[in-house]
């Protein structure tokens, strides 16, 4: 006797990781700044943080010391594109559509161009790692509006703040 | 304290300041000019600085950094400014991609200081000098008081 059918079993965990971090290292590692400043990105399901280890060459103000407002800046635009990009990958990664043989071209002609980036400073930022997660407030066919806070030992303490404002790539071409 | 400072010899802590960050040697920064509230800032092409490797173009985030030490250095060298300050807010606007291989310079102009804010305009440019890549607005503590130190301005 057969049974009435049953759902599709779910994919094996390993497969769905393989395929969601590989996508995501093909984003991030694909960006030469992005390993000047030493960004790297953490994944927990599709939530993103990115982190800024703390280096030397990182400081803007000896005295302090405190990282460049440069570099928070830097630091703040690149988690906003990572995650307006990966909200953008995420539906064509999970049905499987993106073209494998080159998933860093893939992941780079996905890439949004800044039209603006705001940064508000609300504390120095100290010697040590500092932690990024955005959310895309608003995205179009055209453009996307996008909020990243960035923190470093306390999460509810953030020490900058940006909005930006992206055009998003036009695919078809 | 700041007050008794010359014009040549606030440009000179400016200079010396600027040219001491770290972050700024790592960029390969160089001061051009700075004096009376402007200053002048160039930084080389290279490579480790790309945004996106299929073009070559500059990450926005490197422009950002020659913007906002730009800025920095303009609120340093005005007259009215203590010689020390903390960015409070900067906005970019990028008008286009910065031509691959060309140096970038940012100038920047410090145009209004109250008694604890400066407030400073920026352009940066690639070789094409008449077509901007970005300008920034910002502003910038300027708290000449001298009881609080000035790490205290933005902690």
């Amino acid at each position: 006797m057969t049974s009435t059918p049953k759902r599709p079993r779910p994919e094996p965990v390993e497969v769905i990781k393989h395929r969601r971090d590989s996508t995501l290292s093909a984003l991030v590692n694909g960006v030469p700044y992005i390993k000047f400043l030493g960004i790297e990105v953490e994944r927990h399901g599709d939530e993103l943080t990115a982190i800024l280890p703390f280096a030397e060459k990182l400081i803007g103000n000896p005295m302090l010391p405190a990282i460049h407002g440069g570099v928070t800046a830097a630091f703040l635009e690149t988690a906003a594109v990572i995650e307006l990009t990966w909200v953008g990958l995420w539906s064509d990664m999970e049905a499987g559509a993106l073209d494998q043989s080159d998933l860093r071209d893939e992941a780079l002609r996905r890439l949004p161009k800044t039209i603006d980036f705001s940064i508000d400073y609300l504390r120095s930022g100290l010697p040590r790692d500092a932690y990024a997660r955005a959310r895309v407030v608003r995205s179009g066919r055209r453009y996307a509006s996008v909020h990243v806070e960035a923190w470093q030992d306390n999460r509810n303490k953030l020490f900058a703040q940006a909005t930006g404002h992206f055009l998003m790539p036009n695919l078809a071409e | 304290m700041t007050t008794d400072l010359t014009p040549e010899k606030k440009a000179e802590i400016a200079r010396g300041f600027t040219e001491a960050i770290p972050h700024c040697r790592a960029l390969g920064m160089t001061l051009v000019d700075i004096g009376e509230g402007e200053a002048t800032i160039t930084m080389p092409y290279d490579e480790r600085f790309v945004g996106d490797p299929r073009t070559g173009v500059i990450h926005g985030g490197a422009v950002s950094a020659l913007m906002d030490t730009c800025c920095g250095a303009a609120v340093m060298s005005h007259p009215d400014a203590p010689a020390i300050t903390a960015t409070i807010d900067l906005r970019i606007d990028y008008m286009r991609p910065a031509t691959p291989g060309q140096r970038i310079t940012a100038k920047a102009t410090c145009y209004n200081v109250t008694r604890s804010v400066a407030f400073v305009r920026a352009v940066a440019l690639d070789e094409d000098e008449n077509r901007p890549v970005a300008t920034a607005t910002g502003a910038f503590t300027a708290d000449g008081d001298p009881r609080r130190k000035s790490n205290e301005a933005l902690s």
